[in-house]
């Protein structure tokens, strides 16, 4: 019998990796997550703790999905904080995906933004020409660096790691690296998932270039579903229209790149 | 001639009778001009307190099995204030204020935020399961609810409608006290108090352990109220509970709803349900030869 994808259904945990001090991807098996599309969500149940929307990470094994999660508000820092062997329970997969392109590809990801990034990668075609730009702050803050070598070892690519700070790769905002980037090349199609604020100045460089570019928005979400509201962006919802945006659309709303809700539904600004 | 879908509730005039539900996508103005371009002939908002409320941690809603939601979001929402500021601009939606308190000065403080704004009517949230000291908790107490009614009726000039639920006060008696201190109109019925278990860890799903059902497993005991309160009571009514189709919608308009609500349908069946159950309506009352939805409110009582 086919799943119903708003049912919870409670995986194990089976594997734990440290990406940063920070940063962790949990494994588990689940043949629905296992192939969700990239861009697409599930909600997440950390029994006794909260349930928050995460973006389905890879896993190199067939029927095997995961989470990568940076340990931030007390939701994350639950599952954060989940061992092997502990219950989760997963519902989904929620939202759309990613319209990719073919030809010469411009990916851009900061933090765990890269995962829906990652998925994206498994997509490729041999002949695309592909660059993923990571931004990470500081050295001890990049990972998927050697991921997405090893996912693009049959193409064409390049990757390109900015750090504000430095200490790694090329110094400075990875915006300044899209900016010198689409100034100097075409691109088929450019894709970005990461802080607002970034995902913001990339659309906004692409789209005056005019380049097809898309990001996947990240909001506070309730019940994933389209009911609550929590996570809707002017009036977009971002669990039902969502999560991937076309830069177009996402320009002509006021809120993308300015503020988001809070759990109370009061608009903040980043 | 093209039949019509305007709707009177009482003094309430609806260019259709398809109603957004209180507490659903609700905070947003952006969001209620969509769903009234989509096809709302009104849209509830959240239901606002006196101060923003965070609502309870995740999980909040459950998807219960065969159809149907569980859901204990915990009444978040940003304050009658703020929210009053974010509809100040509003001229075109018709946007029904529910608003959610303990006491008449609450209510009565919170009418006061909207002079300013276009409101079509309040509604009063009498009926809210999982949320202490407030919704049910006041509905259950028809003296407190005969005290709000008539601060609010006294505070403002727009209609009152009343949203009630099945507590542990029948509520034909919330109805009555309500009816007796001039409410306008009866929105029945709210989600009724439920809970979900996880057989695997073995613990409540809903972080609030206990939440209110809604959907299709409650349509025919919202129904059920709405027919019993409109052959008791001379009050327009609108029926709430489970409706997702045309058939559904001209039940409770036979049932003797003047208008009818929808929440649940919303999640199974996106934003296009509104559109699609005003073209049932439509086409049902082209069928059956009716110009005007007055003509079908109540008609199921007349054997």
């Amino acid at each position: 019998m086919q799943r119903n994808h708003n049912h919870t259904k409670i995986c194990i945990v089976e594997k734990v990796i440290d990406e940063t001090p920070t940063v962790r991807t949990l494994i588990f098996t689940d043949d629905v997550l296992s192939t969700v599309l990239p861009g697409q969500f599930a909600m997440v149940w950390i029994p006794g703790i909260n349930e928050l929307p995460m973006s389905v990470m890879i896993s190199q094994e067939s029927g095997k999905a995961a989470f990568t999660v940076r340990r931030h508000g007390s939701a994350s820092t639950g599952l954060f904080n989940v061992q092997v062997g502990q219950q989760i329970g997963v519902r989904g997969p929620y939202g759309n995906s990613f319209d990719l392109k073919q030809g010469k590809l411009l990916l851009v990801g900061g933090g765990t933004g890269l995962v829906p990034m990652m998925r994206l990668l498994t997509f490729v075609k041999p002949d695309d020409d592909v660059t993923v730009l990571i931004g990470a702050k500081s050295k001890n803050e990049v990972f998927f660096e050697d991921l997405t070598n090893n996912l693009l070892k049959n193409n064409t690519h390049r990757v390109i790691v900015t750090t504000d700070d430095g200490t790694y790769g090329e110094k400075g905002f990875v915006t300044s690296m899209v900016e010198k980037l689409v100034n100097e090349n075409h691109f088929d199609g450019v894709y970005t998932c990461g802080p607002e604020i970034m995902m913001y100045k990339t659309v906004q460089l692409a789209h005056s270039k005019g380049l097809f570019v898309q990001a996947s928005l990240e909001r506070m979400m309730k019940c994933g579903v389209g009911i609550c509201g929590s996570c809707c962006v002017g009036e977009d919802l971002v669990c039902r229209d969502g999560t991937v945006f076309n830069g177009d659309h996402l320009l002509s709303n006021k809120e993308f790149g300015h503020s988001h809700r809070n759990k109370a539904g009061i608009l903040e600004n980043y | 001639m093209e039949p019509s879908l305007v709707t009177s509730i009482g003094k309430i005039q609806l260019e259709r009778p398809v109603m957004l539900a209180s507490g659903i996508l609700g905070i947003s103005l952006d969001v209620f001009n969509r769903l009234y371009r989509s096809g709302a002939g009104a849209v509830v908002s959240k239901s606002l307190s006196t101060e923003p409320w965070d609502g309870y941690p995740n999980p909040t809603i459950f998807s219960v099995n065969g159809g149907g939601w569980i859901n204990a979001v915990g009444l978040s929402n940003p304050g009658a204030p703020n929210f009053a500021k974010m509809i100040e601009s509003n001229n075109d939606v018709p946007i029904v204020i529910s608003l959610v308190g303990s006491i008449p000065e609450d209510f009565e403080m919170m009418v006061k935020q909207f002079k300013n704004c276009k409101v079509t009517a309040y509604e009063l949230n009498l009926s809210c399961p999982h949320v202490a000291k407030v919704g049910l908790e006041v509905g259950d107490d028809p003296e407190l609810v005969k005290k709000i009614v008539s601060t609010v009726k006294n505070s403002t000039d727009v209609p009152v409608i009343a949203k009630v639920g099945l507590g542990t006060t029948h509520y034909l008696n919330t109805v009555n006290a309500a009816i007796e201190s001039g409410i306008d109109a009866i929105t029945a019925i709210n989600t009724i108090r439920a809970m979900a278990i996880d057989v695997e860890t073995q613990r409540p799903i809903l972080s609030n352990k206990f939440g209110g059902l809604s959907g299709t497993p409650i349509k025919h005991v919202a129904l059920r109220c709405v027919y019993e309160i409109s052959s008791k009571y001379n009050i327009p009514i609108i029926g709430c509970g489970g409706i997702s189709t045309w058939e559904d919608a001209v039940e409770f308009i036979l049932a003797g709803s003047s208008a009818i609500q929808l929440g649940s349908a919303i999640g199974d069946n996106w934003i296009h349900v509104f559109n699609d159950i005003n073209q049932g309506i439509l086409q049902y009352m082209k069928r059956k030869g009716y110009s005007n939805i007055n003509e079908m409110i109540g008609l199921a009582k007349k054997s």
